[in-house]
């Protein structure tokens, strides 16, 4: 038995220790918004913060953030840079399948908050480890600018 | 449209438009490949037409279509409008794009619509395989004119009301409206009434003028999926969760063709969480659209049944291709591209001109495999209960998933129902249902209990079905001037047949319809020929499909006869495509023409011409680059639209590549959302991008070398162009529509390569580039 704190909420899961967080939140706790890509930390989809920062869910343990506060993206509306990320995110039309978008919105949401105003190559560099294979990055990047430009303002 | 508060779904069947002719071809085609065949029927024109007259474009798919309002609108009293979208979203924005042509016929207000997604059902919806960039290009008119029968149908129930003539009533914004007496009523309260009136026949249905759309063309709407998948609650097929559900995931014979010969579950079945193991018979023959077979892991969540298999021990007959290895297979298909092949197009005499040429040109490429890699693996979840099944899947061709469930659950059709969920990508994988079998047959095992397949990143890659492999050898001769005289192209690929069909070994004519014998250059002598390939794995189509290679040896030959003869790239691609004019596919020995009519999609060299010309003009052809930099371009037809793409490359003394932009003129006719087929043609230049300079599947002893993306490289944000600008010709909405989702692609890869040429003199002839520029 493992508690962990997600979206403000204490859940107790039946699960062991190394069980990866991404399947102890999308097969035990049901929230399916974060995504099974990879499995091996190599493309995002699983982005979720724990205690604010990006982390990869389907390498991390549940049991190394027992006593952390996790984020995923259906409690992400709570966070004011992170709703103006996903505010633009529709404006701009930014997905196409959406898949990975979810990901791409908790990586771009960590930099924002760090970076009020990151650089083209700030915004290569932190997002180049989600992988989106729609091909959707340049709109990717004009959705942080833009929530960026406001101040996460929404 | 149903009447107030009844669903869609419980209609009796309304067939409008099924030909006999649809139904006994594709009886044919069963009895041909069975299931599999299904999805190929656009593939089998010449076949069908010794029996039946010729059928094209959308009357010539599996079920055809319909364009019965009551199909697919409803309205409730309160006035919101539900249209029903029968195609698959994977990120080409059809559920957006489909509902909005129903919707602006019929004058609804989009704020008040809502989409509703159809399940497997094409004798009620018409064809839903979402495949071939076929969905707008034939549904446009039937969406159209079922969003006006319904319009129609409501005007008819509000004059009757009022008892006023029709034609003094007019539907606008969601109510009808009689000017004279200034009457209005909403649709929610004319639902009912308009529900019992009769749909109007075909031929009386007044279109509006596209001067009056409100909607389409505008590019203004945005996604109905969007607020969904921002906040996490869009439901994709890996997503799915019902009440008891056990996780699987299965391990698959490493070879395609192997076959298990004796497993050991010891190990697993200490794991916590694993509940059973379960056994999947493969199938003999081609894989059509079967389950690979192995084993199963059933767990009680998905991690548990990944660490079953893990523990899990199986002894493997590999079979006839466990010493398929890429590179032996290379040098093979090399060797049978150097010598004569079957002869698929021949016009003028080549041979004569080759040898009066005054320069001889020769080059040979190779493009390698390709995995799809959508970002939602293969996922599914079936449960049966009281001898019905029920499936939740992500798949482009629910109707295939259906009929498959049902065979091999020794069930009827009727008895299966596949509802779609969203796509997590697609690109023409998951036109393959061979997972939601695999659900079928554990949950079967299960005892009907729902069960969900997830497809781990290494099965995905490991296991699909491949984009095939080729070798493009190309000879021209050019007269003194530099003019090309004679073009011989022979092309070897094993072909998608070959998944289907056993022995195929040459590529099919929707293969060759694909950018190589359909090429419509102004060259008197031309061969093409096809050397035989045998597969030795299992080969689908992958988004743009035999354009790829076809498009990447074409469009990069033609840039290295520019070379040849000294002139400027662009100049020489426009002279090779020569002077406007309309020239029928079947003058080019295309049987195939993607499915359509020859009179009506002719290959357009004006339309060829137009997008290379605005696409130069955009990307500021000709423009002063520094030191390392060029631009290339290409230019593609296919799945009837016209593509040309300028990209342009920087190369550092390293030999390290970036691509700073990519311009891109498409001419796809009129659009419907001009935003999506932005987005579509941005992300076709990510993809472009990724196959020229990094994706690669080989394969060694038989299996597939990369697993994860590790060692499979897709574009990621820091090596996609920083520029992507779209240029969309003008369309007309009276002339047939081209696709958008795949025509794309083709040229994007030679565009790069012939600017590596213009940058650094070197020449790629083998994808990917990956470190063929350093030293």
């Amino acid at each position: 038995m493992v508690s962990v704190t997600v979206n403000g909420r204490r859940h107790d899961i039946d699960v062991p220790d190394d069980t990866p967080l991404l399947w102890a939140l999308r097969d035990e706790l049901g929230l399916t918004g974060t995504k099974f890509g990879c499995g091996m930390a190599l493309c995002g989809a699983c982005t979720v913060h724990v205690d604010g920062q990006p982390v990869r869910a389907c390498v991390t343990p549940i049991s190394a953030v027992a006593s952390s506060k996790i984020t995923t993206i259906e409690g992400l509306a709570t966070d004011r840079v992170g709703r103006a990320m996903q505010a633009a995110w529709v404006d701009l039309g930014v997905p196409q399948c959406g898949y990975c978008q979810a990901g791409q919105i908790m990586t771009a949401t960590a930099l924002v908050k760090s970076n009020p105003k990151p650089t083209d190559a700030q915004i290569d560099e932190a997002m180049t480890g989600n992988i989106c294979r729609c091909g959707t990055y340049p709109r990717i990047r004009a959705a942080i600018k833009q929530a960026a430009a406001q101040g996460g303002a929404r | 449209m149903s009447a107030a508060g009844t669903r869609a779904e419980e209609r009796p069947l309304q067939i409008a438009n099924v030909s006999a002719d649809a139904v006994s071809r594709r009886q044919f085609l069963q009895g041909l490949s069975a299931a599999g065949g299904l999805i190929l029927a656009a593939g089998f024109p010449g076949v069908a037409r010794a029996a039946d007259p010729p059928k094209y474009g959308r009357d010539g798919m599996p079920n055809g279509w319909t364009d019965d309002p009551l199909v697919f609108v409803s309205i409730a009293p309160d006035g919101i409008v539900s249209i029903v979208c029968h195609r698959s979203e994977m990120g080409q924005g059809v559920r957006t794009g489909m509902p909005m042509i129903v919707a602006d016929e019929l004058e609804a207000d989009w704020k008040r619509v809502r989409v509703v997604q159809a399940v497997g059902d094409e004798k009620r919806y018409g064809n839903q395989d979402t495949d071939g960039s076929r969905s707008t290009r034939h549904f446009f008119e039937p969406m159209r004119r079922c969003g006006a029968a319904a319009r129609t149908m409501l005007e008819a129930a509000a004059a009757a009301r009022w008892g006023v003539p029709v034609s003094e009533v007019q539907a606008r914004n969601h109510e009808v409206v009689h000017a004279k007496s200034g009457r209005r009523a909403g649709y929610g309260s004319l639902a009912q009434a308009a529900a019992a009136q009769p749909v109007p026949a075909r031929d009386t249905v007044r279109l509006k003028d596209p001067s009056k759309f409100r909607y389409i063309g505008k590019g203004t709407l945005k996604l109905v999926d969007g607020p969904d998948i921002t906040t996490g609650k869009a439901q994709y097929g890996i997503d799915t969760r019902l009440p008891g559900m056990v996780y699987a995931v299965v391990e698959r014979p490493p070879v395609y063709g192997g076959k298990m010969v004796s497993y050991d579950a010891t190990e697993t079945m200490k794991v916590p969480g694993v509940l059973k193991v379960v056994e999947i018979e493969p199938s003999d023959g081609p894989a059509h659209f079967n389950p690979l077979g192995g084993v199963a892991v059933v767990g009680r969540n998905t991690w548990a049944a990944i660490q079953g298999r893990r523990a899990l021990k199986v002894v493997w007959e590999d079979g006839p291709h466990k010493s398929y290895d890429s590179a032996a297979f290379k040098s093979e298909m090399e060797a049978a591209a150097r010598k004569p092949g079957k002869v698929v197009r021949d016009h003028g005499n080549v041979d004569s001109a080759l040898a009066g040429a005054s320069k001889r040109v020769e080059a040979e490429y190779y493009i390698p495999h390709l995995a799809h890699a959508p970002m939602e693996p293969p996922a599914a979840t079936v449960r049966i209960v009281n001898g019905k099944a029920e499936a939740w899947a992500c798949v482009q061709s629910p109707q295939a998933a259906r009929d498959l469930v049902a065979k091999r659950l020794g069930m009827s059709a009727d008895d299966v129902t596949v509802n779609v969920t969203l796509l997590g990508g697609g690109f023409g994988r998951k036109s393959k249902p061979d997972y939601v079998v695999e659900a079928a047959v554990i949950s079967k095992v299960m005892e009907g209990k729902p069960v969900k397949v997830t497809w781990t990143r290494e099965d995905d890659i490991r296991h699909t079905y491949f984009h095939t492999v080729s070798v493009e050898h190309l000879e021209a001769g050019l007269d003194a001037q530099g003019k090309a005289v004679a073009w011989m192209h022979r092309s070897v690929a094993p072909t998608i047949f070959s998944t289907f069909v056993a022995g195929a070994k040459n590529e099919a004519a929707l293969e060759l319809g694909m950018g190589v014998i359909n090429v419509p250059f102004a060259i008197p002598n031309v061969r093409i020929e096809n050397p035989e390939a045998e597969a030795h794995t299992r080969i689908g189509w992958f988004r743009s499909v035999s354009n790829i290679p076809h498009a990447f040896a074409v469009q990069s030959f033609v840039a290295e006869l520019a070379a040849a003869a000294g002139r400027d790239q662009k100049d020489y691609l426009l002279e090779i495509i020569g002077p406007p004019r309309r020239v029928s596919p079947e003058s080019l020995n295309d049987t195939w023409n993607h499915g359509e009519s020859p009179d009506l999609y002719p290959v357009d060299t004006g339309r060829l011409r137009r997008v290379v010309e605005t696409v130069a003009r955009e990307a500021g052809w000709g423009r002063k680059l520094p030191k390392g930099r060029g631009l290339g371009i290409a230019a593609h037809y296919s799945f009837v639209s016209y593509v040309a793409t300028v990209a342009e490359v920087a190369v550092n003394d390293q030999g390290e590549i970036r691509i700073p932009r990519i311009d891109i003129a498409v001419d796809c006719g009129a659009t419907v959302n001009p935003d999506r087929v932005r987005a579509q043609m941005q992300g076709a230049a990510v993809m472009g991008v990724g196959i020229a300079l990094g994706s690669e599947i080989s394969f060694k002893d038989g299996r597939a070398v990369q697993g994860n993306f590790d060692t499979y490289e897709v574009t990621r944000m820091a090596g996609a162009p920083r520029e992507i600008r779209v240029h969309i010709l003008p369309g007309d909405y009276a002339r047939p529509m081209g696709g958008v989702g795949e025509p794309g692609v083709p040229p994007v890869p030679p565009a790069i390569c012939n600017a590596v040429f213009a940058a650094t003199g070197k020449r790629v002839r083998r994808l990917p580039i990956r470190d063929q520029l350093k030293a």
